[in-house]
């Protein structure tokens, strides 16, 4: 069995992002790179399937500058098999984003797709529900376990209630909660094996999917800063200042 | 044209989410109708027809649309889309789970995590964990979005809507398993006047037990950091954050978190910050209104018999 894993390459999550002077958009020069947290738990879950002998092959993809292939290595060094890297130095909504997903799916017709829940930029959380809506697949987003049996997939998902278990057929898409798995630190010799691992550059125009403008982006500005408060010496001032100051007690 | 949106709810009680999802579908404007789409949801219905403002409840109960499940509810959206300019769902995990389904078939983009509405196309999201605040237009014919129930002021229950049933049942290839609901005597985050939450520092789910109390003292509901969570201390719902839930109480008090700014991003809109934590350079104490530095397992104890 076949697994599709689309990734994509982020700001690190350790990083504090600034609004650009002249507000279009977030400062990114020179800043960390990171494959995204939740891409990164999808790549893990894949290579755990393949471990205990589900999966066959793991397909990572990225839609993204030439830059962007790091992250592929990156997911081949903690054992994807290999890559496919559609280059291209444009930013896409989520939409087009899984219609160039769907496109690829077409031609790999991999038999689940795990891919994360949100990339930690855009803080979409849409591109895997779209995708399966695309494919007419079914989909578990907020996965927190994932079992195969035979032709089917089970999945445990965060809701906001607490827990929700789903079963469904596949093809499915499969989005990533943060407590799915915690992922494996890429070891030296995985790392060099992943250099020579397959990895096929494409355009955007090879997949042949019509895509369109849905949105423009009219500023990007600092959200408000918050008042500087004040350090109280004991838990006597809190309770006072709580009840008389800001009287929320 | 008028604004659909989907009204979020367990099947027996309307979510107050709803009544703020209402209020920004009245600030973009346009006549606002409701979906209820549930099984043996009358009493949702109910609730939902009384909301100020809202033309019509729309009505789907069915057994299939009991567990909100994505794929039948997208459908059932798509087959009412082309009365509606704008379909608004709460950015829950249900609106999440649905609202780009509905997009995609519907061949447009959607919007996420709503804050503001600058004017019927033009809307304000946050992006980077809230590090900065996008302003986008759409150019789409449908605006699909979800919105962020905690930046809306929930309209008032004075209404008298009009019932419509809708007979549209759509099945779906996905089957449900079961459902582990957290269950409580206190209020939901996202309605709570006040929030507790516990980081890593807390040690134990056992040691949770002092933020239960003064949760409980306060009438308000019991938070957690994504550290306290991984760790089995209190269940995933709990979580705050980019992640996790977004919360607005009036009163927000952090208890041995450090203020990472993926737990920021869901509680910096809080009215009162109070944090407690032994360490004085911790981040947290940067967006506290009350910043205390002490040991927590002296100061909430302390804290309890104060109020
Ligand atoms: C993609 C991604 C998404 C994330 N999403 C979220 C999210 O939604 N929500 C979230 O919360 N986090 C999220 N995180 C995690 C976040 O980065 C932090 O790791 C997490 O918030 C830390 O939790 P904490 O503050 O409880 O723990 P720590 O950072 O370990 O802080 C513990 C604090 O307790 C203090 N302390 C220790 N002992 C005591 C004591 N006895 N008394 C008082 N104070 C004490 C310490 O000084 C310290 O400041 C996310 C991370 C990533 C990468």
């Amino acid at each position: 069995m076949k697994v599709l894993v689309p990734v994509k390459r982020v700001v690190d999550a350790n990083v504090k992002v600034r609004v650009n002077a002249d507000n279009t958009n977030v400062d990114t020069a020179n800043l960390k790179m990171a494959i995204n947290p939740f891409c990164e738990i999808a790549v893990e879950e894949a290579v755990r399937l393949k471990e205990a002998g589900v999966v066959s092959e793991i397909v990572v993809v990225t839609i993204g500058p030439k830059a962007a292939q790091e992250q592929l290595r990156t997911a081949m060094a903690l054992g994807a098999d290999r890559g496919i890297h559609v280059e291209t130095d444009d930013e896409f909504a989520s939409l087009s984003i899984a219609k160039m997903l769907n496109a690829i799916q077409n031609q790999e017709q991999a038999q689940l797709i795990l891919l994360g829940k949100q990339s930690i930029d855009g803080d979409n959380n849409q591109t895997g529900q779209m995708l399966a809506a695309l494919g007419n697949m079914p989909q578990a987003t907020f996965a927190s376990e994932v079992k195969v049996e035979g032709d089917s997939v089970i999945v445990t998902r965060e809701i906001d209630g607490g827990l929700q278990t789903l079963k469904m057929p596949m093809p499915a898409v499969i989005t990533t909660d943060l407590r799915l798995n915690e992922p494996r630190y890429a070891k030296l010799p995985n790392i060099m094996k992943a250099k020579r691992k397959p990895l096929d550059t494409v355009t955007v125009e090879s997949l042949g999917v019509t895509l369109k403008q849905h949105q423009n982006i009219v500023k990007v500005a600092p959200p408000a800063q918050r008042q500087a408060g004040v350090m109280v010496a004991s838990v006597e001032e809190l309770v006072e200042k709580l009840k008389n100051e800001a009287k929320v007690i | 044209m008028a604004i659909l949106v989907i009204a979020e709810h367990d099947n027996a009680t309307l979510k107050l989410d709803t009544a703020k999802v209402v209020a920004c579908a009245q600030a973009i404007g346009a006549d606002v109708d409701l979906l209820v789409a549930g099984d043996d949801c009358s009493a949702v219905v109910d609730a939902a027809k009384q909301l100020t403002g809202v033309r019509k409840v729309l009505v789907a109960d069915n057994a299939v649309y009991g567990n909100g499940i994505a794929e039948n509810l997208g459908d059932l959206l798509v087959s009412i889309a082309a009365d509606y300019q704008h379909m608004l769902a709460t950015a829950s995990s249900l609106g999440k789970d649905v609202m780009p389904r509905v997009a995609a078939l519907l061949d447009v983009a959607q919007i996420s995590e709503v804050v503001e509405v600058v004017s019927e196309d033009t809307f304000v999201r946050p992006i980077y964990a809230g590090s900065a605040l996008a302003t986008v237009q759409s150019l789409d014919a449908v605006k699909v979005m979800t919105v962020r129930s905690s930046a809306f002021d929930a309209v008032a229950n004075d209404g008298n809507a009009e019932v419509v049933s809708l007979d549209g049942v759509f099945n779906s290839a996905v089957e449900f398993v079961s459902q582990t609901l957290t269950k409580s005597e206190r209020p939901d985050l996202g309605a709570a006047s006040v929030v507790v939450s516990g980081g890593r520092a807390m040690g134990s789910a056992d040691n949770f037990a002092i933020l239960e109390q003064l949760a409980d003292k306060l009438g308000g509901a019991l938070g957690a950091s994504r550290a306290a969570v991984d760790a089995g201390y209190v269940p995933n719902d709990l979580q705050v954050g980019q992640t996790g839930k977004i919360v607005a109480p009036d009163l927000y008090i952090a208890v041995g978190i450090s203020g990472a700014i993926q737990h920021l991003a869901g509680m910096k809109d809080s009215k009162v910050i109070v944090a407690i934590n032994k360490d004085p350079e911790a981040p947290i104490f940067q967006v506290a209104d009350y910043g205390l530095e002490a040991d927590l397992f002296d100061a909430v104890p302390k804290l309890l018999e104060l109020i």
